[in-house]
């Protein structure tokens, strides 16, 4: 295979466990969960982090599951921040006490994403089928603002929750966050089990639109908004992962090294892990990463598109799922043939009325709704 | 003078945004939650100069004088710069 020579990533994903306490219907993870034996060690995950910063990766997403469920996560921090990396730490809250905050602190963690379920104990507690969760969200949110750690709120959003949108702003300043991510769910692994229950109304997501650009105006130089549209009832897709293999990839629990989070829904690519073979080697020379890179595998109408190297097509997993075929243009382009289909399902879904269909994991009890 | 930059304002980085020499691509960066700024060599001499004690007007004094520079010039490119860094939140300014 002839490819031109890629350039580093910036950015790497660890996704040190699948374990969680929470069971989210919208959970990004693959539908075959990785069980604790097949985790990576806390050895050769130190190893991964240097081999991370020796390829060029400057920022590392420490995340999982729920990343607070590793016991050495203190001991990996230090390791990355020893490797020359910045440390993000993505979680719910739930597994964190001061005293491991206070661990993380003294390791060295640079930065805190904390995910939001919803702006009320019903609504989190209910999206995230684990009782006491959002009281104990806030409580962890006060230690870190205690501690100082700079804070990102992630909070998720989808039709039972998007009108809760304007409080979440609120809480992002209340609990002294320089930044929110404003994140409408993507509907990819078992998220697809849900798009009856959770897909936004065209109407709902319009008007989140409106509140961010809103926000943005008014809250300029005090609160960062990063908004991630609700992509079905958009005209082009996203840019996803910036570019296939141009600037991100991700380590999954096993130490299989991805493209994206989903990339394992694409039955043909053949991935590597850690275990066997340097990263760079799999960054630059792995069939995986190669696939989908640049603009060559493209078929019409994105071949001949201005906007080519602006989305690359959309998403690969997307076109995967909703299309059959990776190296399809993604249907949520105006210009993909399947795109008013689309529009059909996306509310027609948004019309159904449906449970949640919680996250199940091998050897945990089932969540169950809230009454 | 920038009209939006008050010459005493002392700038720093908050915590969790630092400089950071990325010895692959042989240049330096800005990182800052979930971003890493590319920084040109002006932009490194900018952010080196601040040490959370000085005003903005001594900043733009001392590179003046260092590169020889029209002061003017350079009060307007930094206020740029620092400016477009506080409104993404990667940049203090105490007044």
């Amino acid at each position: 295979m002839t490819t031109r020579k890629a350039k580093p990533p910036i950015a790497m994903l660890a996704e040190l466990t699948h374990r969680c306490p929470l069971a989210c219907p919208y959970c990004s993870n693959p539908l075959e969960l990785t069980r604790q034996e097949a985790e990576l060690s806390t050895d050769d995950w130190c190893r991964v982090f240097r081999e991370a910063a020796d390829l060029g990766v400057l920022q590392l997403h420490l995340s999982g599951g729920e990343p607070a469920t590793r016991r050495d996560l203190e001991d990996l921090v230090r390791a990355a921040r020893d490797a020359g990396l910045y440390t993000n730490l993505i979680t719910s809250g739930i597994g964190l006490t001061e005293r491991r905050l206070r661990a993380l602190d003294a390791a060295g963690l640079d930065h805190i994403q904390l995910s939001l379920q919803g702006t009320t104990p019903e609504m989190a507690d209910e999206i995230g089928g684990y009782r006491g969760g959002f009281a104990r969200k806030l409580q962890v949110a006060e230690w870190i603002r205690q501690i100082g750690f700079p804070l990102t709120l992630n909070a998720v959003l989808h039709r039972r929750n998007l009108h809760q949108l304007p409080r979440a702003l609120e809480m992002a300043l209340d609990m002294g966050a320089r930044r929110i991510e404003v994140a409408t769910v993507q509907f990819h692994g078992w998220a697809l089990k849900n798009r009856d229950a959770l897909m936004p109304t065209k109407a709902q997501a319009e008007e989140a639109t409106r509140i961010v650009a809103e926000a943005r105006a008014r809250l300029k130089g005090q609160l960062v908004i990063d908004y991630v549209p609700a992509d079905y009832h958009s005209d082009y897709p996203k840019r996803c992962m910036g570019g296939w293999g141009s600037t991100g990839l991700n380590v999954a629990p096993d130490g299989m090294v991805l493209p994206c989070h989903a990339a394992q829904t694409i039955p043909h690519l053949r991935f590597e892990t850690v275990r066997d073979r340097p990263l760079a080697a799999i960054w630059f020379e792995g069939a995986a990463f190669n696939a989908y890179r640049g603009t060559d595998w493209m078929q019409e109408p994105c071949a001949s598109c201005e906007r080519k190297t602006v989305d690359f097509g959309g998403c690969r997993c997307q076109a995967m799922a909703l299309a059959r075929d990776p190296a399809a243009t993604d249907p949520v382009c105006i210009k993909s043939p399947r795109h008013l289909d689309l529009r059909a399902r996306a509310d027609a879904h948004a019309a159904a009325e449906a449970p949640l269909t919680y996250r199940s994991a091998p050897g945990k009890p089932v969540a169950t709704p809230a009454e | 003078m920038d009209p939006g930059m008050d010459p005493g304002a002392i700038p720093t980085l908050p915590r969790g945004v630092r400089l950071h020499r990325d010895r692959v691509r042989d240049q330096w960066v800005l990182l800052a939650p979930e971003r890493a700024v590319t920084l040109d060599p002006i932009a490194h001499a900018i952010l080196s100069e601040i040490d959370g004690t000085r005003s903005f007007a001594e900043i733009t004094e001392t590179l003046a004088t260092r590169y020889a520079a029209p002061r003017e010039q350079i009060t307007a490119d930094a206020a740029g710069f620092l400016q477009a860094l506080q409104a993404r939140r990667f940049l203090d300014l105490a007044t």
